[in-house]
Formats: structure tokens, C-alpha cells, sequence
């Protein structure tokens, strides 16, 4: 029963996560026979996937998904390795969290392009400018993630673990680090979603590869079709890449009292 | 048992908490002892402060004035000596059943060689009834379950004392009742120094070899009862009248403070 249930709910997530688009694309179909909308400014899903089809045999198109997924992955990894101690430590201390609260509230809140004049002026327009924007997003959404995680947990096995002999080292490396593994993949996930979110910011920093990249020099052309693949491109992978982490929560997590669906 | 060998003593303890209306007397210069092998119960009406007594003897906080010892030396902090049941039974929700039991082992304050962790797993599983759900997370355990694991997990240390703070009151009546035998047994078999608050006199009565009993807030000891049926004692010892008798006074001594307490309650909230 229980092996049953597991097979047909790895099938049904997959159709399931298929199953909106479905309706997505025929509203697409429906919406340009209409004739609502005038066919030039609305390609059809056909002439997309043809361009889908020319960018990546002829075109570049991988070689923008490779550059872009790189500069995602690196940003988001970045921002982790700072947001996870800083969220321990925020999360832990309060006199720490009531300092720095407010001024993780100010930053979390500037829109990406707004700083790019900024990040132009003291980073240039290399790589580095563009990772450092995504790390800037992805560090704000984890870090707060992250310490209102830790907020929640019990004491009571902090207590526990001391009756039983814990030292502070043991507290924290077997009590604390396993109680916050939930929060770091829900940060990690949270901060994949915004760092996709910001790619295209990020790449209007001079990028001469990139779907963000892509997107803006077919704006130039007026190349509707090609934008369409690019946001397309950007959705999917981020989807991907989210259920990518979904799954592997799910095995790291198997303890956490959570209805299965 | 009269002559036992005293451990735990609190001695003039008092204990204040700071509030917005001024300090709070919570504990009031009370002593009794805890000696070797006994199995000490404080009951008494809730929020008077028994769960304080309670954390003082584990080590989490220090009285206001007055000293908690354990053998002449003050208690200063929690330790693996002391093995403690909370009320709600803080069973690690990331660790396997027999990983939960092993987790004192594993520490460095463990004195256990790692060739005898095994087997002393193993005898906690068997002896709690653990043993099917060996691998299992605490998620998929009952109540009494995860209460069975949070008392195998103390034990599995060899802790001298077990402190026990309202560690039944989740539970259903009969789950209640066979932890109850359950830790009968497990005393008779390891003799263990047992401090359990609990508002439940029948539970006392039935478990303690001395009953304490605790007032209205500030906390006094109202009264000492020396409870005088032998271990290992069975369940028909419930139906006996001098179970009942005794049950009974030390139930109209314990209303008297309920009554207290709820007066103390109506003219704060007139105050």
C-alpha cells in the first residue's frame, strides 16, 4: 500500500507539475486565434519553440543557459555560505538580532537594479559585478529565512541534551546543526527562487552571454520571439532546479513531522 | 528507608521572579531532603512552583537565597548524574529510536565504552517495548511511546537521580497506568533516587516511598507523608483501603491549597 502510494506519487508530481502549463499553453493558442491580440505581438507557442529549436542547434542558446545557470549557482552559493553562520548567529543572540534586524529589513528591501549604478561604480563591469548582485539577493532572502527558523526551535532539547552530559561543542554540533538543516534547504529555496528572479537585473551589467543577456539584445530587435524563450527558459529552469531540491529535502528531512503529499 | 542516606537537600531555599507588579515569591524558604533510594513526590496545586524545585535540583537555575546541594556540594549546573523527564518529553525528532536511546552514549562525558553501547540499546529497547520501532523517527510514535523513549533515553546514562516533571500528565488513563508499572519495574530492577512533581495524588501515593505536599504560591511544604507500602508493589494495592485512606487525606490536604490558590487568584484579578 505504502510502496504503492510512493510510485504513484512520484508519477503524479511530475504530471501534476505538468499539468498547468498544459492549460497555460492552450490559453496561449486560444488567446492568439482569438484575434484579441494582435498576431505580431503575440508569437505563437509554434514560431517560439522554432526559434527554441534554431537557438540551440545554430544559436547560442546553451551556451547563455550554461553562463546564466553559472552566475545563478554561484551567487546563491555564496550567498549561503554567509547567510547560514549569520543566521546562527542572529537567530541565536538576541542582542545581535534586535542590532541587525532592522537594517537586514532596509537591505532585503532595495530592488536589485536600483543598485547597479552602484555596483558598476566599485566592482566594474566584470563577472564579478553580476555574481555580486545575485549573492545580494540570494544572502537577504536566506539570511531572514534562516533566523526565523531558528527562532522556533525548542529549548527543551537544548535542556535535554545537557541533562544527558552535552557539552556546548555537542549542543551545537548535535542539537543545533541537525534542528536547522529544515531551515537552511527552505532558505536555500527560498534564495534559488529570488536569485532567478534577479538574473536578468544582474545581467544588465554589460553581458554579452546569458538569457538575460539574450532577453535585452532581442528587446533591441524588437525580437519578440526569442524574449519569449528566454523568460520561458528562466522559468523552467528554475522550476527544475526547485523540485531538483524539493526531492533531495524530502530525503534529508524524513524525520520532519510533515503530512506526506 | 528511615535511615537513608541523604543526597539532595534544599536548604532555606526561596526564589523570586522579577514581574511588571514587583518580585514574585514563587518558593519560600522551604527544606526537605532527598535521600538514597527513595522516591520522592511534590504534589500541589499547578503553578505553584514545583517545576522551579525541580530545575534547581537539574541544575538549570540557582534559588534567590538558600543553597540545593547533592552530597554537600552546591548544585551549580545540569548534568549527566541527574537524568530529567520533561513534561513535554523532548524526544530528538531527527534521531531514530535507538539513535534517541544511544545519544548520552555518544557524548564525551559518557563513561559507557563504545563496545557496550550496543548492548545497552538494546536492553532499553526490549525493555521499553521499542524494540519493533528501532528504526523508526519519533513522528510515527504514540504518546506513551516517545514517553517510553524519553525515559530509556535517561536511563540509558545511568544517571543516580531521575527528576521527573509531570512526565504522565499527556497521557491516557491507561497508557498512564502501565507507565506506571513500567517504572515500578525498572526502579525495582536499578534502584534509582526519584524526585517527581505531579499533581495527580493517586500517582504519588502509588509511586513514592515519601510524599510531600506543596502549598499555594510561594511554595511551603504543607506536609511530609511517609508512604508506607513496599516495592515492588502491584497495581491491586489501588484497591486496598489503606491505599484509599491515605489517599484520601493527602487528597483533602492538597484541595486545601487549591482552594488557597484559587483565592489568591480571584483577588489578584480584583487587585
Amino acid at each position: 500500500m505504502a510502496k504503492g502510494n510512493r510510485r504513484g506519487g512520484m508519477f503524479s508530481d511530475f504530471g501534476w507539475a505538468l499539468l498547468p502549463f498544459v492549460f497555460l499553453l492552450s490559453f496561449w493558442v486560444l488567446l492568439r486565434e482569438s484575434g484579441l491580440i494582435n498576431p505580431t505581438l503575440l508569437p505563437s507557442p509554434l514560431s517560439v519553440f522554432k526559434v527554441f529549436w534554431t537557438n540551440l542547434t545554430q544559436g547560442e542558446l546553451l551556451a547563455n543557459i550554461r553562463m546564466s545557470v553559472q552566475r545563478v549557482v554561484l551567487g546563491l552559493l555564496l550567498g549561503m555560505l554567509v547567510a547560514v553562520p549569520v543566521g546562527f548567529l542572529v537567530g541565536w543572540y538576541k542582542p545581535v538580532r534586535r542590532f541587525v534586524d532592522p537594517l537586514i529589513n532596509f537591505f532585503r528591501a532595495l530592488p536589485p537594479i536600483a543598485l547597479i549604478p552602484l555596483v558598476i561604480v566599485y566592482l566594474g563591469i566584470g563577472e564579478v559585478a553580476k555574481i555580486a548582485i545575485l549573492f545580494y539577493a540570494s544572502f537577504f532572502a536566506a539570511v531572514i529565512v534562516m533566523y526565523e527558523g531558528m527562532t522556533q526551535i525548542s529549548p527543551v532539547y537544548i535542556r535535554v541534551a545537557r541533562t544527558l552530559g552535552a557539552t556546548d561543542f555537542e549542543i551545537f554540533t548535535k542539537v543545533m546543526l541537525p534542528m536547522t538543516v529544515p531551515h537552511m534547504l527552505t532558505a536555500l529555496r527560498v534564495a534559488l527562487g529570488v536569485a532567478w528572479a534577479t538574473l536578468v537585473a544582474s545581467e544588465l551589467v554589460a553581458a554579452q552571454q546569458g538569457l538575460g543577456a539574450m532577453i535585452q539584445n532581442a528587446s533591441a530587435f524588437f525580437d519578440l520571439g526569442t524574449i519569449y524563450l528566454g523568460i520561458i527558459c528562466i522559468g523552467a529552469l528554475a522550476l527544475g532546479m526547485d523540485l531538483l531540491l524539493r526531492r533531495i529535502s524530502k530525503r534529508l528531512v524524513a524525520w520532519q513531522d510533515k503530512v506526506e503529499g | 528507608m528511615d535511615a537513608a542516606r541523604e543526597r539532595i537537600r534544599f536548604q532555606n531555599v526561596s526564589m523570586q521572579f522579577p514581574t511588571a507588579g514587583g518580585p514574585l515569591d514563587v518558593v519560600s524558604d522551604m527544606s526537605f531532603t532527598v535521600g538514597q533510594g527513595e522516591f520522592v513526590a511534590l504534589v500541589g496545586p499547578s503553578g505553584c512552583g514545583k517545576t522551579t524545585l525541580m530545575n534547581m535540583a537539574a541544575g538549570f537555575v540557582k534559588p534567590t537565597s538558600g543553597r540545593v546541594t547533592l552530597d554537600g556540594k552546591e548544585i551549580t549546573g545540569p548534568g549527566p548524574d541527574r537524568g530529567v523527564m520533561f513534561q513535554e518529553y523532548g524526544v530528538f525528532p531527527w534521531l531514530t529510536v535507538e539513535q534517541n536511546i544511544a545519544f548520552g552514549l555518544e557524548l564525551k562525558a559518557s563513561k559507557v565504552s563504545p563496545g557496550e553501547r550496543g548492548a545497552i540499546v538494546e536492553r532499553y529497547l526490549k525493555l521499553m517495548g521499542l524494540n519493533d520501532f528501532r528504526k523508526a523517527y519519533p513522528k510515527k510514535l504514540s504518546g506513551g511511546m516517545r514517553q517510553r523513549l524519553a525515559l530509556a533515553r535517561a536511563y540509558a546514562v545511568h544517571p543516580e537521580f531521575v527528576l521527573m516533571d509531570e512526565p504522565f500528565g499527556a497521557l491516557d488513563a491507561q497508557t498512564r497506568s502501565a507507565m506506571h508499572d513500567l517504572l515500578l519495574e525498572i526502579l525495582h530492577a536499578e534502584g534509582k533516587t526519584v524526585m517527581l512533581i505531579t499533581h495527580s495524588v493517586e500517582e504519588a501515593v502509588y509511586l513514592a516511598s515519601k510524599v510531600l505536599v506543596i502549598s499555594a504560591r510561594p511554595s511551603r511544604i504543607r506536609e511530609v507523608i511517609d508512604i508506607p507500602f513496599p516495592y515492588p508493589r502491584q497495581r491491586a494495592l489501588q484497591e486496598t483501603p489503606e491505599f484509599n485512606a491515605l489517599r484520601a487525606r493527602i487528597h483533602g490536604s492538597v484541595m486545601l491549597e487549591y482552594a488557597a490558590q484559587e483565592a489568591q487568584a480571584r483577588s489578584r484579578a480584583q487587585g
